[in-house]
C-alpha cells in the first residue's frame, strides 16, 4: 500500500506515522508490513474480515426508522498500537482515578466530608439527574459501587493522553474488544509473530472473579446472572456473549422475582433458584418499579429492597451514575488529591462549567470555537461542535445554555488524534479514541488496551458506532519490535 | 433452565413442526385436486384442520384455492410463514442455547419464505417453494438432532415437536375421515381410495402404512395406524410415547407425565369399533382433550410461577 500520499491533518497528532511520514519509534515493522502489503491484498483481507463479522453474527442495534435494525460491526483490519511502557502509566492513571471515584460515591452518600471541606459543591449533587437519595447510608462491599467502568481517552496534538468522560453507569463495547482481536488474529496471523502483543481474551474470567467477589454469600459458585432489557436493547449482543462467555445465566427482569425472604430468586425449570450477584445493563431508573420508574417492565419489584438488606450484590451499583455526570467529571481531579493526596497521573480535558458566571460567559463569546455536551447525555446524543454548526444552532445552543447552565458544560475541541485507516482502497487519516474497561472487587483488572473506535467519515470526530463510527484492534507492544 | 427459556425452546420446536406440517398438507392437497378437478370442498377442509375457520372468514369470502393457500402461506394466523417467523422470534432471543447453525438455519428459512413467498401462491411455482420449506425444516431437525446435547433444552424442543405433531395427526385425521363418511357428500365414495391414500399421504405416511397393512387402503386401518401405531413417527401414540421420554429427563416431571399416561389410554381405546363419524369425531375430540391438558401441565409445571412456601422450600 502506497503511504505516500498519507495526509495528517493540520495540528493533529498522528499514532503510527511522523509528519515526515516516517514510523514512529516502535513501529517500523507494522509501518512496513502496511506499506509491502499489495493493493489487492488489503482488499482480499478486509473482505475476509467482513466475511467473518458476518459468519460470527457480531452485530449492533440500531433504532432506525421507526425499526430495530441488526447491524454488523464495522472494523478496520489496520490494528492501533500503544507502547507498553505508555501503558503502564496510563494503567496506574485509570487505577487512581476508579479508587477516588469509588470513594466520591461512598463519600456522598455517607458522611458528604468533600462537601463539608468545600471541595465539591452541595449544589452539584442536587441538581445531579444520576443522584439517588434512596442510596443514602449503603456500603457495598469493598466500598466499591462501579464495578465495571469504561473511560474514554483521546489523545491531543501534543500527544498526550487526557480522560474525556467516565462510564459509570453500564458502559458497553467490551465485547467488541474482544471479537476485535479475534477477528485481526484471523486477517493478519503474521503480524503476532512479528510483534509481542498483549493478550485481551481473559476479560470475560476477570469479570467473573470481581463479580463473584462481592458475593453476599461466601459461596465456591455463587450465582451470577446478567440482567438484560431484551433483545431490543442495542447493546443485547453484548449481554448475550458476555453471560455466554462467564457461563452465566442471561436474565430479563421477569425471570427474577423478590421473595417474602427479601432474596432475589431466578424463575427455572427447577423451581425458584437464589441469585448472588446480578451484572445489571439496565439503568436505574429501570430496577425496581417499586422505587423508580413505576412502569418499568424492565425491572425487578423489591430489587432495591433486597440489595439496601445486602441478599443480593448489583454490579453497578445504584447511584453509580452520579460521578458520571459531565459536571461532576470536572471535578475528579480535585477529587483525587482530596482523597488520596495524589497528582492526578491523566489529566481531564479542561473544561468550562455553564453554571459558573465566568465560565458561561467565556463559553457563549467563544462558542464558535467550542464542542457543547449535556450534562448526562451517553452516545454523542446532543453534542454541538463548534465550528461545524450553522448560525441557527449556534444561536438555539446560546439560549439552552442560559435557560439552563447546569445542564451543559463546553471544552476546547480536542483535534483527536488519527491512526491509518482503510478506506475504499486507500489508507487515510482517521481520528480514534480509546475506552478502556476497569475492573473493581476484591481486587482491580484494566484492560490491555480497550476498544478503540475511529470516525470512518473524514474528518469527522464522532465515533460512536450509531453516529458513523466504526473500531480496532488496539494493541499493548510488550517489546518495541523485532530486531 | 431459565423458565423463560424453556417455552422459548418448546414453542420454537411446535413452530417448526408447524411450518413443517402445514407446507406438508398444501402440498398434497394440491396435488390432489389435479386428480379430482369436481371436488371443490377440499381447500375449505385445509381451513378446517387448522382450526382458523373465523378467522378466514374475516379475512376472505369466497373459499377458493387462491384464498386458502393465500391463508396457508403467508397470513398472519396459521400460516407457514406465521410458524416460521415465530419460531425465529423465539431462536432469536434465546441464540446462546442453541447451536449457531440452527439460528441460522431457522434465519435462512425466514428469509426464503419472505423473498419466494409469492411463488407458492401460483400452481406453478407452489411445489418447488414448498418442496424447499420441507427441505430446510428437516434441515434444521436433522442438525439439531446432530450437534445439540441431549440436555434440558433439547428435550423441550422435541416435547414441543411431539405435541405438535400428535395434534396435527389428530386434526388431519379427523377432517379426512369426516369427508369420508359424510353420506352427503356422495361425489366422494367414487374415490374413497384416493382420499385415504391421500390423508396418509398428508402425514407422509403412505409408505409406511403400505409396509405395515398388507390390505387394500381402507379406513379402520389408516385411522388405526395413525393413531395407535407405536413405530411410525407421526402416529399419536408413538408421539406421546415421546413426548414421555422427554418427561423422563427434565425435572418436575411428575404431572405432566400423569397428563401424557391419560392420553395414552384414550388412543389405546378399541378403534375400529368406533369407526362411524359420529363415534369417530367424539373420539378424536376426547384425544385432542388431552393434548391440551399436557400442554396445560406442561405450562404450569415449567414456564409459570405461583411463588409460595412450598416452592420456596425447595428453593433452599
Amino acid at each position: 500500500m502506497d503511504l505516500k500520499n498519507y495526509k495528517i491533518p493540520p495540528r493533529v497528532f498522528d499514532e503510527m506515522l511522523t509528519d515526515k511520514n516516517r514510523a514512529r519509534p516502535g513501529l517500523t515493522a507494522l509501518v512496513n508490513y502496511l506499506r509491502k502489503m499489495k493493493d489487492a491484498d488489503m482488499t482480499e483481507r478486509s473482505r475476509k474480515a467482513e466475511m467473518a463479522i458476518r459468519t460470527m453474527g457480531i452485530t449492533f442495534t440500531v433504532y432506525s426508522e421507526g425499526e430495530n435494525i441488526d447491524r454488523e460491526w464495522p472494523f478496520d483490519i489496520i490494528p492501533r498500537a500503544i507502547h507498553e511502557s505508555e501503558w503502564r502509566t496510563i494503567e496506574k492513571g485509570l487505577r487512581q482515578r476508579l479508587t477516588a471515584l469509588n470513594l466520591f460515591i461512598t463519600d456522598i452518600y455517607n458522611d458528604e466530608k468533600i462537601i463539608k471541606d468545600k471541595v465539591v459543591p452541595r449544589d452539584l449533587l442536587r441538581s445531579s439527574k444520576d443522584f439517588r437519595p434512596e442510596c443514602r447510608g449503603m456500603n457495598p462491599l469493598f466500598n466499591t459501587w462501579a464495578h465495571v467502568c469504561g473511560s474514554d481517552l483521546v489523545r491531543g496534538s501534543d500527544g498526550t493522553m487526557y480522560v474525556l468522560e467516565d462510564n459509570l453507569r453500564v458502559p458497553s463495547g467490551v465485547s467488541y474488544m474482544l471479537e476485535n482481536r479475534n477477528i485481526s488474529k484471523q486477517i493478519l496471523p503474521e503480524l503476532f509473530e512479528r510483534h509481542d502483543i498483549l493478550p485481551v481474551d481473559d476479560y470475560p474470567t476477570q469479570l467473573f472473579d470481581t463479580l463473584s467477589s462481592i458475593s453476599p454469600r461466601p459461596l465456591d459458585y455463587p450465582e451470577v446472572v446478567v440482567l438484560t432489557p431484551g433483545i431490543y436493547n442495542s447493546a443485547y449482543f453484548e449481554h448475550s456473549y458476555l453471560a455466554q462467555r462467564m457461563g452465566a445465566e442471561l436474565v430479563e427482569g421477569s425471570d427474577l422475582v423478590v421473595a417474602e425472604d427479601d432474596c432475589v430468586y431466578m424463575k427455572t425449570v427447577e423451581g425458584l433458584s437464589r441469585v448472588d450477584v446480578i451484572y445489571r445493563r439496565i439503568d436505574d431508573l429501570f430496577l425496581d418499579p417499586e422505587v423508580f420508574n413505576k412502569d418499568s417492565t424492565l425491572g425487578v419489584p423489591g430489587l432495591m429492597r433486597a440489595w439496601k438488606k445486602g441478599n443480593v450484590a448489583l454490579a453497578n451499583a445504584p447511584g453509580a451514575g452520579v460521578a458520571d455526570d459531565k459536571v461532576v467529571y470536572t471535578y475528579v481531579p480535585d477529587m483525587i488529591r482530596y482523597y488520596l493526596n495524589e497528582d492526578p497521573i491523566l489529566p481531564n480535558v479542561p473544561s468550562y462549567m455553564c453554571s459558573e458566571p465566568l465560565h458561561q460567559k467565556h463559553v457563549l463569546q467563544n462558542l464558535e470555537s467550542l464542542v457543547v455536551k449535556p450534562a448526562n447525555e451517553s452516545g454523542g446524543y446532543g453534542m454541538y461542535i463548534g465550528p461545524r454548526e450553522s448560525k441557527r444552532r449556534t444561536a438555539e445552543m446560546k439560549r439552552l445554555i442560559k435557560a439552563n447552565p447546569r445542564n451543559y458544560i463546553a471544552q476546547p475541541i480536542i483535534d483527536l488524534s488519527t491512526v491509518p485507516t482503510y478506506c475504499d482502497g486507500a489508507i487515510e487519516a482517521r481520528h480514534v479514541d480509546l475506552r478502556p474497561f476497569i475492573l473493581s472487587g476484591s481486587k482491580s483488572y484494566i484492560t490491555a488496551g480497550g476498544l478503540t473506535r475511529v470516525a470512518l467519515v473524514r474528518g469527522s470526530l464522532v465515533v460512536n458506532s450509531s453516529q458513523g463510527g466504526g473500531s480496532k484492534d488496539t494493541w499493548i507492544l510488550a517489546t518495541p519490535e523485532q530486531k | 433452565m431459565l423458565s423463560r427459556v424453556a417455552e422459548k425452546m418448546y414453542w420454537f420446536g411446535r413452530y417448526v413442526e408447524r411450518a413443517e406440517n402445514t407446507a406438508r398438507i398444501i402440498n398434497v392437497n394440491t396435488n390432489l385436486i389435479m386428480d379430482l378437478p369436481r371436488v371443490k370442498h377440499i381447500w375449505s377442509s385445509l381451513i378446517e384442520i387448522t382450526g382458523c375457520e373465523q378467522e378466514f372468514q374475516n379475512r376472505f369470502t369466497v373459499v377458493d384455492e387462491r384464498n386458502v393457500i393465500k391463508f396457508l402461506l403467508l397470513d398472519d394466523f396459521h400460516s407457514i410463514k406465521s410458524a416460521v417467523s415465530n419460531a425465529r422470534e423465539n431462536a432469536r432471543t434465546s441464540r446462546e442455547i442453541m447451536p449457531t447453525e440452527a439460528w441460522e438455519g431457522i434465519n435462512e428459512l425466514h428469509l426464503y419464505i419472505k423473498n419466494n413467498g409469492e411463488q407458492g401462491l401460483k400452481r406453478t411455482g407452489r411445489h418447488e417453494f414448498l418442496s424447499e420449506v420441507l427441505s430446510q425444516c428437516h434441515q434444521l431437525t436433522g442438525l439439531l438432532a446432530g450437534s445439540m446435547s441431549d440436555d434440558v433444552a433439547y428435550n423441550f424442543i422435541k416435547l414441543g415437536r411431539h405435541l405438535e405433531r400428535a395434534d396435527m395427526t389428530t386434526r388431519i385425521t379427523d377432517v379426512g375421515c369426516l369427508n369420508l363418511l359424510d353420506t352427503t357428500r356422495i361425489e366422494l365414495q367414487d374415490y374413497d381410495n384416493i382420499l385415504w391414500m391421500n390423508v396418509l399421504r398428508s402425514l407422509n405416511a403412505y409408505q409406511m402404512y403400505r409396509q405395515n397393512v398388507q390390505d387394500r387402503v381402507n379406513g379402520e386401518d389408516v385411522v388405526d395406524f395413525l393413531l395407535k401405531n407405536r413405530k411410525f413417527p407421526r402416529a399419536v401414540a408413538h408421539c406421546l410415547s415421546e413426548a414421555q421420554v422427554c418427561c423422563d429427563a427434565l425435572p418436575n416431571e411428575d404431572q405432566t407425565l400423569r397428563s401424557i399416561t391419560h392420553a395414552i389410554r384414550t388412543v389405546d381405546t378399541d378403534v375400529i369399533r368406533l369407526l362411524t363419524e359420529h363415534k369417530l369425531h367424539n373420539f378424536i375430540d376426547d384425544i385432542q382433550l388431552d393434548l391440551a391438558d399436557i400442554h396445560n401441565t406442561i405450562a404450569a409445571s415449567w414456564f409459570s410461577y405461583k411463588i409460595n412456601e412450598d416452592v420456596l422450600d425447595t428453593a433452599n
